[in-house]
């Protein structure tokens, strides 16, 4: 990361779309539709408690799963202190502190099974 | 010596149900902690063993919690409580006076009218025999009463009433015969030989007019002895285990043996002790708001008693607290049920380290605390910024530039390990201002500050400073004609018992209008983080229905003391104007 000013750029980088494995994002949807309705909005991570302390980012997240990025997702993902702010705010009604929980346990799943 | 066969299976069921319970409850009490066999050497010797035994009288026999639901129901639970108790204490009094041996086996007590010969009178036969038809029409009047509830609950003020399992049906069946059989016994051997009073002597009379009573007689004994001793068989595997053990876990739970955060000794007697009397299934809002009949505490204790899947139900949860509030057994259901919730969050020692360091002593004396939630309800915080002003407090703003979350949340997904962790953070910053009074604006906050912070200073919610402030004449309220309805947070009400603080206030600068909802009655607003199950959109519901419940006094405003209360009423766009607290008590003062 270059950081000038205040500023950062993030490395030019591939994202393989063949290659990801999207099936955690598959199977989010299907378990919980309300995350289809997310607008890309960014009102959760506005609001966001560990957004206002450090680099989490709710919006960025959904984005890394519907890629398939799972790994970034995995190092992000429990900077999240389940407070619940985002749910208040959320203009679409996406049920995003559920959505987190769900993703621990299923991270959590996978770890245990692997 | 007094004996026949037909004693065989009452003693024998006798005897099994109590090796039983003897085994099953020496068993539950080993695995106690070692904290908590101190705290019951500790209090076994003291007045809180005299209370328990009031309380079993009230509660087990008497089941005066529920004469407040209804008065039929409450009757209905009398009989079979307090009537069958009676029936035995009497019984056995009434079996000492005529054998004069204390030691008499327990059936010649139980099938006294067999034995005794009904012309051989004793000091006060007749009362006893009077006493004793009373109490059988008695309990028989609830039999009706139970009859009646199966068929038209509504009846007995319950909305709906338990499903029960076939198993659970089938001893019910049991249940309901004892007593028939009982009086059919009774009133035989009266037509016969005899004996009895108003209602089995008169009934004996009666049968013998159209009916061989002298070959039904000793079947009916038969039938009476065998129901009793079926019953205490099935007892252990079917609801009615909650007989002995709510007894148990009363005298527990005043030697103040605590539910904690997780499943242990404590929780067995408690899962046990419910009695499935479904009280909690009308006081839950998920049922009444959103058609779900199936999560309430009666189901979900069944399912995990007979080892059920019951992975949504433990998240299916508001924990509002209104069934703990109704429960005639006092059972801790918002702690049973968040002790079947899993930790899923594995976070390592950086995890946390972006919270920043503990924030700077000042001189100030009171630290006033918005919380994370309190943040999306700037209006809240600017009106006790102005309170603090017009009240001359000199106080510190511990989370101006923002806060961390207070663990609460957390805990309320299971994640103990990393709701302490997160704890500790905050904890550090708040004891670091040095005041010795800390205020804060959300009662989520204030209730883990409360029950797991451990802090050095004494915490309040606003709505008890306000209180103080206006007691004390720090603020001076000018008259208004403004009506107000509270709507009393379930965090701050059922959850940290403050009731008063805010009544006082609202009577004091408004016209407050009386509801169904006061106190422990209070609705819950639908934005529970508690629940991990349900949509926003059911939550949304929830807050509508809550809304319109509250809209039907037609206030000028509804008032709350919540961050997340406010913010959820806010959400279904209804006409009423919701306030908070703080900003009612700013704009009057």
């Amino acid at each position: 990361m270059m950081n000038f000013w205040g500023f950062s750029i993030a490395e030019a980088r591939v994202i393989d779309y063949d290659k990801n494995d999207k099936s955690l994002a598959e199977m989010l949807a299907e378990e919980m539709p309300t995350t289809r309705l997310c607008i890309g909005c960014g009102g959760c991570s506005a609001t966001c408690t560990a957004g206002n302390l450090t680099e989490f980012n709710i919006r960025k997240l959904q984005m890394l799963l519907k890629r398939g990025e799972t790994k970034d997702l995995r190092d992000q993902l429990h900077k999240c202190m389940l407070c619940g702010k985002c749910l208040l705010v959320c203009p679409r009604g996406v049920d995003t502190r559920k959505m987190i929980l769900f993703l621990f346990r299923q991270l959590s799943e996978q770890d245990h099974n692997s | 010596m007094y004996y026949d066969p037909f004693v065989l299976p009452f003693t024998l069921g006798l005897n099994i149900l109590l090796i039983y319970l003897i085994i099953k409850y020496a068993r539950w009490i080993r695995t106690f902690s070692t904290e908590d066999r101190q705290t019951i050497r500790r209090n076994i010797f003291t007045l809180k063993t005299w209370k328990a035994g009031k309380e079993v009288f009230l509660e087990s026999l008497v089941h005066h919690k529920i004469f407040r639901i209804n008065p039929f129901l409450g009757y209905m639970h009398l009989c079979f409580g307090l009537g069958w108790f009676l029936l035995i204490v009497i019984g056995k009094i009434e079996s000492l006076v005529y054998h004069t041996s204390i030691f008499n086996p327990p059936y010649f007590a139980i099938f006294f009218r067999y034995f005794h010969p009904a012309k051989e009178t004793f000091p006060g036969s007749n009362v006893f025999a009077f006493f004793m038809d009373l109490i059988l029409l008695m309990i028989l009047s609830g039999l009706l009463l139970a009859w009646l509830k199966r068929l038209y609950s509504k009846a007995l003020g319950l909305k709906r009433t338990t499903r029960h399992r076939p198993f659970d049906l089938l001893i019910l069946t049991v249940l309901w015969l004892i007593f028939p059989l009982r009086f059919l016994a009774e009133s035989f051997t009266s037509g016969l030989r005899g004996g009895g009073s108003f209602l089995t002597h008169t009934a004996g009379d009666f049968f013998n007019s159209f009916l061989p009573i002298e070959q039904l007689s000793y079947p009916a004994w038969w039938a009476y002895s065998s129901a009793l001793g079926l019953f205490f068989l099935l007892l252990p595997f079917s609801r009615y285990m909650h007989i002995p053990t709510e007894i148990v876990y009363i005298f527990l739970k005043n030697w103040e043996v605590r539910q904690g955060k997780h499943f242990s000794g404590i929780s067995q007697f408690q899962l046990y002790s419910c009695s499935r009397c479904g009280i909690c299934i009308d006081r839950c809002q998920l049922g009444s708001s959103l058609g779900m009949t199936d999560t309430q505490p009666v189901y979900f204790l069944k399912k995990l008693r007979h080892g059920k899947e019951h992975s949504i139900l433990v998240d299916n949860c508001l924990m509002c607290g209104r069934c703990e509030a109704a429960c005639p057994v006092d059972l801790r259901l918002n702690a049973l049920r968040l002790t079947q919730r899993q930790e899923d969050i594995r976070i390592t020692k950086s995890t946390y380290e972006y919270i920043r360091p503990a924030a700077a002593k000042t001189t100030a004396k009171v630290a006033y605390f918005a919380g994370c939630m309190g943040h999306l309800t700037p209006g809240v915080i600017r009106s006790m910024q102005s309170i603090f002003h017009k009240a001359g407090v000199d106080y510190t703003f511990i989370d101006e530039g923002g806060s961390i979350c207070c663990g609460r949340p957390m805990m309320l997904s299971g994640n103990h390990h990393t709701a302490a962790i997160i704890q500790e953070k905050n904890k550090a910053s708040l004891e670091a201002s040095g005041a010795e009074l800390l205020v804060t604006s959300c009662p989520i906050c204030y209730k883990t500050f409360k029950e797991d912070y451990r802090l050095d200073m004494q915490v309040l919610h606003h709505t008890e400073y306000l209180d103080i402030l206006l007691r004390e004449g720090a603020l001076h309220p000018h008259c208004s004609d403004i009506t107000t309805v509270f709507h009393n947070p379930c965090e701050l009400g059922r959850g940290c018992q403050v009731y008063t603080a805010p009544e006082h206030i609202l009577q004091t600068i408004s016209h407050r209008i009386a509801t169904a909802y006061e106190g422990k009655d209070a609705l819950c607003c639908g934005g529970s983080l508690a629940n991990l199950h349900i949509s926003p959109q059911q939550r949304l519901q929830l807050a509508e229905d809550a809304l319109n419940a509250y809209a039907a006094y037609r206030p000028d405003v509804l008032v709350t003391a919540c961050p997340l209360c406010k913010k959820t009423f806010s959400q279904p766009g209804s006409s009423l104007p919701v306030q908070d607290i703080a900003e009612l008590v700013d704009g009057q003062c």
